[in-house]
């Protein structure tokens, strides 16, 4: 045994493993089966815990913390109802690929398995919404498992790592293990591309006429400087570039080689561009349902190069005809450096052109109205007001989650935090409470629909009590914009249950919060109430009264391809397929 | 529900039935995990067997018999190994010639008559009596699986009560390991 070596509890070694790990600041709720780990907690200084109100929220704001900065999000829960709570925000983690880590509480070990006190099978209902899961049966092994854990959240492609500990083990002593670069010998993960690939690619890049890149969240994940590289890339082949939802701030939307965000509410031409390339390389993205729309009709005609961490993302929706396995910056710049000795030039003219005639379709406008406010111009002067400061954008999800995505320009990496994949209503504010608390001096603003606010609604008095001035920009429309989009375009207007009949006064559901509520009417409100919600340097709820029958344009209908894209109502005609209402 | 679309064609591979070996690190909840992979995901599992094989190194070896296109093959390949458990993943039907075995217990039980006419049967198949009572008798038969399945068949009227068969357990045949 060194001298370094100290014997220390269950919960102590949980703690003492998080700061080894740089974890500055936790997010959770206490219970019965973690209480030896809140008393630890209050008796050192080095971490610091956000009380949260309810368990699902302590999950997504350790997700937004992790993405907006690319480091570990850490959640503190306790058993039973407390794990099962964080159920949702561990899913989310795990459709987007975020790095996070939940510390449970379990019953005892000699009650695990009795129907004991609030006891839930945590890790079995957890296996399928983790990355990996562990329960600790044994303090001996504590140590080993909080850095196996967050090796395993962190590196290959990241995701939620959820580690269950019975109190007794939080009770028990064993001597600290120190990670000393502890790696799990059944995970390893490739990050670097095989050159023999990296060659084909560059090969097969050079004899491209119509080349796209379509870049995901992957790229984000992979850390700024991947960002940077794949910008580089694109501005030195000067190939037209598209991103996913996850994806955007990659490559700067004021970047004239970016046709904009792809896939279902994405724009025409860059679903245009998708479809009729010659040569796609997607960078870490994952050919999502949301991307492809009708799987037999996309981009019939091209190669496909897939970038991916994940070897199991590959040919997984869309076969491909060269795939590379690695970290998506490293296989960049392997890429970007080849292209470089080779000198090779694109001659692409004739594409740009292409895009050009599908950019002046103009898919994302619409009409402004004198008085009344329409959303999407609501988003767009958000936008402008905040684009000379760092800021940093969560939405819930729905219509005003797309109308983010298509008018709020994202110029950098970590600034853009939705729940894309799994599509969470009420990820917004307490994910915007986690970017706060990482970023303390920056704006952060929830773009929010009047109905996901309302299912996390709680957070309010987490962002009072620890001074949080997050923002909430609520698009106010009195409906479930999608769910009624949806009913319009596939069951013939019967909105059933997708009207608010009543709403919260929301700037009195601020002032009962003890933040700060104002309400923008009409058109000549918006200027000055966004002006003012920047100004305020607290939690502030801004109600954005908006016209109630705008829908979201443009849209690949449920079962279309990439060229069948609906421009606006005026195109609404058209029949969704069989097959298409069958999708959701 | 996008299974009710057209398959795209290149999905349109036969299905093949594959026996793959999942090399574990054998902790608890890891088979779970697998048998829950194939679950979640919709793949076919025709046979499962686990046992640890390195006592030293704790490491268990899972054979799975499979059903699936080239494609759907590969992705559970890649899913198993992005398990965290996961050494490696083989697909032993792709790397050649192998030997699959199957164990089964076969109980055949009625009159004398019966129960030496099922005994013929029995021997030509070499399969070994481990029980016998006046009234019953007990097989056990290794081999490929069709084997076991012929003489399941062939017993089928010549009073058979009850089989319990293992699953497939295979190896590559030659010199080389996994």
């Amino acid at each position: 045994m060194t001298d370094t070596a100290k014997t220390l509890t269950g919960a102590e070694i949980v703690l003492q493993a998080l700061v080894d790990h740089g974890v500055e600041v936790i997010f959770g709720y206490p219970g019965g089966a973690v209480l030896p780990i809140y008393d630890a907690l209050f008796r050192q200084d080095k971490i610091k815990h956000i009380l949260v109100r309810h368990e699902q929220a302590a999950a997504h704001a350790a997700e937004g913390y992790a993405r907006s900065t690319g480091k570990l999000g850490v959640l503190l829960v306790t058993s039973g109802p407390g794990a099962t709570n964080a159920v949702t925000g561990l899913t989310d983690a795990l459709m987007d690929s975020i790095p996070i880590l939940c510390l449970s509480g379990q019953v005892p070990s000699h009650l695990i398995g009795s129907d004991a006190f609030q006891e839930a099978d945590t890790t079995g209902i957890t296996r399928a919404c983790t990355k990996h899961n562990y329960l600790v049966k044994n303090v001996e092994n504590m140590a080993r498992v909080m850095h196996e854990g967050i090796y395993v959240a962190l590196n290959g492609r990241p995701g939620p790592v959820l580690i269950d500990i019975p109190k007794d083990v939080q009770f028990a002593s064993a001597v600290y293990a120190p990670a000393n670069g502890y790696r799990p010998k059944s995970y390893q993960p490739q990050t670097k591309g095989d050159s023999k690939l990296i060659e084909q690619a560059v090969e097969m890049i050079s004899k491209a006429t119509r080349p796209i890149l379509y870049g995901g969240g992957g790229i984000i994940n992979a850390g700024v400087p991947a960002s940077r590289t794949v910008t580089n890339f694109v501005r030195e082949t000067g190939m037209p570039c598209t991103l996913t939802l996850m994806g955007l701030g990659a490559v700067p939307a004021s970047d004239p080689h970016f046709l904009g965000m792809l896939g279902m509410h994405g724009t025409y031409e860059a679903n245009m561009a998708m479809h009729d390339c010659d040569l796609m390389i997607a960078v870490g993205s994952r050919f999502d349902d949301r991307v492809t729309g009708r799987l037999n009709a996309f981009s019939p005609n091209s190669k496909k190069i897939h970038i991916d961490i994940d070897p199991s993302s590959i040919n997984k929706n869309v076969l491909v005809d060269l795939a590379i396995v690695g970290d998506a910056g490293s296989v960049m710049a392997d890429i970007l450096t080849l292209w470089r000795q080779k000198q090779h030039r694109l001659e692409i003219n004739n594409w740009w052109a292409q895009i050009k005639q599908w950019q002046a379709k103009d898919s994302l406008k619409f009409k402004v109205d004198e008085t009344i406010i329409k959303p999407q111009y609501a988003i767009k002067r958000l936008c402008e007001k905040t684009r000379d400061q760092k800021t940093f954008i969560t939405t819930e999800v729905g219509q005003h989650q797309m109308w983010a995505a298509q008018f709020y320009d994202f110029e950098e990496p970590n600034r853009w935090m939705t729940s894309g994949g799994l599509g969470t209503m009420g990820y917004g504010l307490p994910a915007a409470m986690g970017v706060q608390v990482a970023h303390p001096d920056s704006l952060v603003i929830d773009i929010a629909g009047e109905a996901s606010i309302q299912m996390n609604i709680q957070e309010m008095a987490t962002l009072v009590q620890y001074r949080l001035p997050v923002k909430i920009f609520i698009i106010n429309n009195k409906w479930m914009g999608m769910v009624r989009q949806w009913q319009e375009l596939l069951h013939g207007c019967r909105y059933s249950e997708s009207y608010s009949e009543t709403l919260p006064d929301f700037v009195k559901l601020a002032e009962a919060f003890g933040a700060v509520g104002i309400r923008a009417n009409t058109m000549q409100d918006l200027d000055g109430v966004i002006d003012e919600m920047i100004a305020i340097k607290r939690p502030v709820i801004v109600d954005v009264v908006v016209s109630e029958r705008e829908n979201c344009y443009p849209m690949i209908p449920s079962g279309a391809a990439h060229n069948e894209m609906i421009l606006g109502v005026e195109d609404e005609g058209n029949e969704v397929s069989e097959e298409g209402k069958m999708l959701v | 529900m996008s299974a009710t679309l057209p398959p795209p064609a290149s999905r349109l591979s036969p299905l093949r039935k594959h026996t793959l070996a999942v090399l574990v690190n054998n902790e608890s909840g890891v088979l779970a995990r697998v048998v829950g992979l194939f679950s979640g995901r919709g793949y076919n599992i025709e046979s499962l067997t686990v046992s640890e094989v390195d006592a030293v190194e704790g490491i268990s070896r899972i054979t799975i018999v499979t059903i699936g296109t080239d494609q759907i093959v590969e992705q559970i390949k890649a899913q198993l190994g992005r398990l965290v458990p996961v050494y490696r993943v083989a697909d032993l039907t792709a790397s050649g010639a192998l030997v699959e075995h199957e164990l089964a217990l076969i109980k055949i039980a009625g009159t004398a008559d019966t129960l030496q006419k099922a005994r013929r049967i029995a021997e030509d198949f070499a399969a070994r009596e481990v029980d016998s009572t006046s009234t019953s008798f007990i097989i056990e038969m290794t081999g490929e699986p069709e084997k076991i399945n012929e003489l399941v068949v062939a017993l089928q009227l010549l009073g058979l009560v009850e089989v319990v068969r293992t699953g497939v357990v295979a190896i590559t045949r030659g010199a080389t390991p996994l």
